[in-house]
């Protein structure tokens, strides 16, 4: 007698069946948005190599209600995105000093510092 | 039936089994070793020790000093040439195990620490964390995954050995996932099956502690030695037996009755000093502790809970931080299964059976009355450990037996080529297994016989013993064993029939416990763990011998003795605390 | 009438069933249980043909993984009292075939524990005569946590990369792996590396960490592979950039 084992297939839907899967699939999601936003920005790096007129055109675009609805859900999905990213940084990267183990929430801290500070010089550069 | 032609066979894949396969296959590569196991290596029950293996490395002790700890220990029923070699060559088989990556704890400088243990005058207890056994077993299973000459057969139930022409050519087992009988012939066989705790209702022991590998040796005609001495472990939880190791008292945890009394010191244990704890009352002997606790219990000082009776150990005076780093597990352990945080509450416990000091004879090769035959471990007697083994020689036990074995293995096969076709062992077994499945009309239950034998062994052969308490329960083993014949599968199938496996678990258990009633009954005194209410002294004049249990089929085993080897060591009075030198 | 509560429990028997099926059992309910006491009582009382696997009954053997309640938990530490007046619902591990009941075909996680190498290689070979390596108690510190690892499996339940993948060597067998490659005694990464830094190994790990939240001993798998990803992609450009002296 030979045993049969049963093997339960896979399927499409397995990341509906808990809400860990689900919270993953979003944060992965999140790509898509960012992909697209990098996609604008080099739509405007173009227009901005074609002269005034163009960029120009392209600035008044980026005000049309639809797209600036566009940009906001773009901007929640990256800030979730880096939100997630910054709260798994401690397992990729643990730092010792001097035999103990530097707390996550330090790791973590820094990442919104540097972000902030980024942040601040883009602004600074654009004129604000 | 399906045979498969090894070199050597070794049933049993917990530390001893993995290291006699370990040192069979460095002995020689070109042999092939099946290492059967009825659970994957991981399982095995080495994985639930925790405080530690002794083994002399540090400037401050000796070989003597261990020697004469063990020995007295054992209360002088250790045989002393055994014990010589154990304590010889302990620091070695551990250093071996920090080579192949075990993470013990170390010292500041980077070598390995040591804990004081119980009946260890001076600390020489190596450990890694409180999960010594998990490490070790993890680091040796890891290690065997290095040498190709290890087949391993995990899942196989060993049922019986083929015995042909008055030598042991072989096992037969059962394939699990698909009820198959199937026949390892071999030129050399090590039993490393571990002890027989589930005898008993309240014990440590994992549910594979079942005496398979006792049984077997037993029954095949190798006596089993000193069957009577069963070690209670003083601190277990209420209810579910879990192990609370002795490294928590090795720290400097304490027990106290229910007046918050450490009554220990009114049982020769004492003073109750602080620390330093190398001879502190709460590190004496297993025996000592649990058997104060049974006369705590007839004083009415112990405290009633739901799973019994209890007391308590304390281990808030070691803090938060020595808990968290030497201590963690103890804490898991509290807080998961009986709520109580070790850090801030007293955890209750109670002396639950650990460990089989008894078990199939040996000499001091790890060979057996059976040409081919080898054991080594807690199923084994060789004897180190006489009537009480003291806490972290077992680990230590299972790599220099083990390595032993697999050695001594070896040679056996190598200057033994296989003779026989093991046919009628193979045939008797399956017809065995045809009329068990065929069986109908039973009246009990597995589950109904082994809960009757539990109750039996606690009530009879439990920490103190009397005449008529033993005679009731061996009375009682020769009934169920009866009815054991008669009793009827429930599952017939062959896929994973884990009611077939308990079914012969039990026939197993039922034969170890009748050793140990029978043993216990011709033994008229008192010593090490074995406690006669009648004879409460320890009698060297009749009793200095090991006591031999062979089976007799359906009748009680006869009990003969056989001489305990004494060197350097003469008997003497059991001191511990203050007392001792 | 003491108090009760029911388990639905998925059963299989290869010989009469076509595919798994629920059964429904009522056991007492008793606060200090768990689960395992709850399915031992089935089997002692109610029905002698359930098969499961268990043993040390403390969590540390690894035997009793299953899932519970959507969960992969063990079930020696599944409490009946975080269940209390609902239904306990026990199924085999996901992503393992189902031998029989609640037991699980376990091979695929043997061999890829095996094929990651989880042995101590040292540079060169020690004489126990020389005594013990020396190792700080930093350097025990630093892989310790990863040596917890109890083969329970249901870091592999829970990771959708081991259900959509059946290559994927996985994460418990990756967090050994790098428990001996942060052992100050071990010079065997490199030899690691062809399984562990391969396409089936960490870069088959997308970090759902799933794995880390079920894991009963903290190893925190998930944070071991991605520690190995840094690492394997720094060997990397290193050897892009220098040429090895050795193969």
């Amino acid at each position: 007698m030979s045993p049969r084992p049963y093997v339960r297939k896979i399927q499409r839907s397995w990341w509906l069946h808990h809400p860990r899967y689900v919270v993953y699939m979003i944060r992965e999601l999140t790509c898509l948005f960012v992909g697209l936003y990098c996609a604008m920005l080099v739509v405007g790096l173009v227009r901005l190599a074609q002269g005034q007129a163009a960029w120009d055109a392209f600035l008044a675009a980026l005000c049309s209600p639809l797209v600036v609805i566009l940009q906001l859900v773009c901007l929640v999905f990256a800030i979730y995105h880096s939100v997630t990213w910054f709260a798994l940084t401690p397992k990729a990267m643990p730092l010792m000093i001097k035999d103990e183990p530097v707390p996550g929430s330090v790791i973590v801290g820094a990442h919104y510092v540097g972000w902030a500070a980024v942040s601040i010089v883009v602004l600074i550069a654009a004129g604000m | 039936m399906d045979v498969i032609e090894v070199d050597i066979a070794i049933v049993g894949a917990g530390g001893a089994g993995l290291r006699a396969a370990i040192a069979a296959a460095e002995a020689d590569s070109s042999l092939t070793l099946a290492l059967i196991s009825k659970v994957y290596p991981m399982r095995s029950h080495t994985v639930a020790a925790e405080g530690g293996a002794a083994g002399v490395i540090k400037d401050n002790d000796s070989l003597d000093n261990h020697f004469n700890d063990t020995v007295s220990g054992g209360d002088w029923l250790c045989d002393q040439d055994a014990v010589e070699l154990f304590v010889n060559t302990a620091p070695l088989e551990l250093l071996q195990l920090e080579h192949w990556g075990c993470p013990w704890s170390r010292e500041a400088g980077g070598k390995v620490a040591v804990r004081p243990f119980g009946g260890m005058k001076i600390e020489r207890t190596w450990y890694a964390a409180d999960k010594t056994g998990f490490h070790i077993l993890h680091t040796l299973f890891q290690t065997s995954l290095k040498y190709p000459s290890i087949r391993r057969f995990d899942e196989y139930y060993s049922t019986d050995l083929i015995v042909e022409d008055g030598r042991c050519t072989g096992v037969i087992a059962i394939e699990m996932r698909s009820g198959r009988m199937v026949a390892f012939r071999a030129k050399a066989v090590v039993i490393a099956t571990g002890g027989a705790g589930r005898v008993f209702p309240f014990t440590t022991n994992g549910a594979i502690k079942t005496g398979d590998g006792m049984a077997m040796a037993y029954r095949a005609g190798v006596p089993l030695k000193d069957m009577e001495f069963i070690q209670y472990h003083p601190t277990g939880l209420p209810g579910t037996g879990i192990l609370i190791t002795e490294g928590s008292r090795g720290e400097g945890g304490i027990l106290v009755n229910k007046d918050g009394y450490r009554y220990l010191q009114d049982y020769n244990l004492g003073p109750p000093d602080p620390w330093p704890r190398k001879k502190a009352m709460e590190l004496g002997p297993r025996d000592r502790l649990s058997q104060a606790f049974w006369h705590e219990q007839q004083k009415g000082r112990t405290i009633k809970t739901a799973q019994g009776d209890v007391v308590y150990l304390d281990i808030r005076q070691l803090g938060e931080k020595k808990i968290r780093e030497r201590l963690p597990m103890v804490r898991e352990l509290a807080q998961a299964y009986v709520g109580v945080d070790p850090v801030h509450a007293m955890i209750p416990v109670r002396p639950v059976v650990h460990y089989t000091m008894g078990g199939i004879h040996t000499d001091i090769d790890t060979a057996t009355s059976l040409p081919g035959l080898f054991a080594a471990g807690e199923c084994a007697c060789v004897s180190i450990n006489g009537a009480n083994r003291l806490g972290s020689n077992s680990l230590a036990e299972i790599v220099v037996f083990g390595a032993r074995a697999g050695r001594e293995a070896t040679a056996f096969a190598k200057a033994n080529p296989k003779s026989g076709a093991g046919g009628k062992a193979g045939a008797a077994a399956q017809e065995r297994l045809r009329e068990l499945f065929g069986r109908e009309g039973g009246n009990d239950t597995v589950s109904g016989l082994r809960k009757a034998m539990n109750d039996a062994m606690e009530t009879g052969a439990g920490i103190y013993r009397s005449e008529d308490t033993l005679q009731k329960t061996c009375s009682i083993l020769a009934d169920l064993r009866a009815r054991y014949r008669k009793v009827q599968l429930q599952d017939r199938s062959n896929v994973f029939n884990t009611d077939l496996i308990q079914t012969f678990e039990l026939g197993c258990m039922l034969d170890v416990a009748s050793a140990m009633a029978h043993s216990a009954l011709q033994r008229k005194e008192s010593r090490g763990s074995h406690q006669r209410l009648e004879y409460p002294g320890r009698d060297d004049v009749n009793y200095l011998k090991h006591s031999l249990a062979s089976y007799r089929g359906d009748e009680p085993p006869s009990i003969d003795y056989c001489d305990v080897v004494i060197t350097k060591s003469q008997p003497a009075e059991r001191v511990y605390g203050g007392a001792a030198t | 009438m003491s108090e009760t509560i029911a388990l639905e429990v998925l059963r299989y028997n290869p010989e009469t069933d076509n595919e798994p099926s629920f059964q429904s059992y009522t056991v007492p309910y008793k606060d200090e249980w768990v689960v395992l006491d709850a399915l031992n009582h089935i089997k002692d009382n109610l029905d002698a043909t359930l098969s499961y696997r268990w043993s040390c009954h403390m969590a540390v053997c690894g035997s009793c993984g299953m899932t519970i309640n959507n969960e992969p938990k063990l079930s020696c530490h599944t409490f009946l009292r975080d269940y209390r007046g609902g239904v306990i619902r026990v199924e085999p591990l996901d992503h393992f075939p189902i031998e029989r009941d609640l037991v699980i075909v376990m091979d695929s996680f043997m061999d890829k524990l095996s094929s990651v190498k989880p042995y101590l290689i040292p540079k060169e070979d020690k004489p126990l005569s020389t005594g013990e390596y020396l190792q700080s108690p930093g350097e025990l510190q630093a892989f310790h946590q990863y040596t917890q690892c109890i083969n329970c499996m249901l870091c592999y339940a829970a990771c959708p990369q081991v259900g959509l993948n059946e290559d994927f060597v996985g994460p418990a067998a990756l967090a050994l792996a790098h428990r001996y490659n942060l052992d100050s005694r071990d010079a065997g990464r490199n030899a690691r590396a062809e399984i562990v830094a391969s396409n089936e190994g960490i870069w088959e790990c997308t970090f759902v960490g799933a794995c880390s939240q079920v894991c009963p001993k903290n190893v925190d798998p998930a944070a071991a592979i991605q520690q190995t990803k840094i690492s394997a992609s720094v060997d990397w450009l290193k050897d892009l950039l220098t040429p090895r002296a050795h193969r």
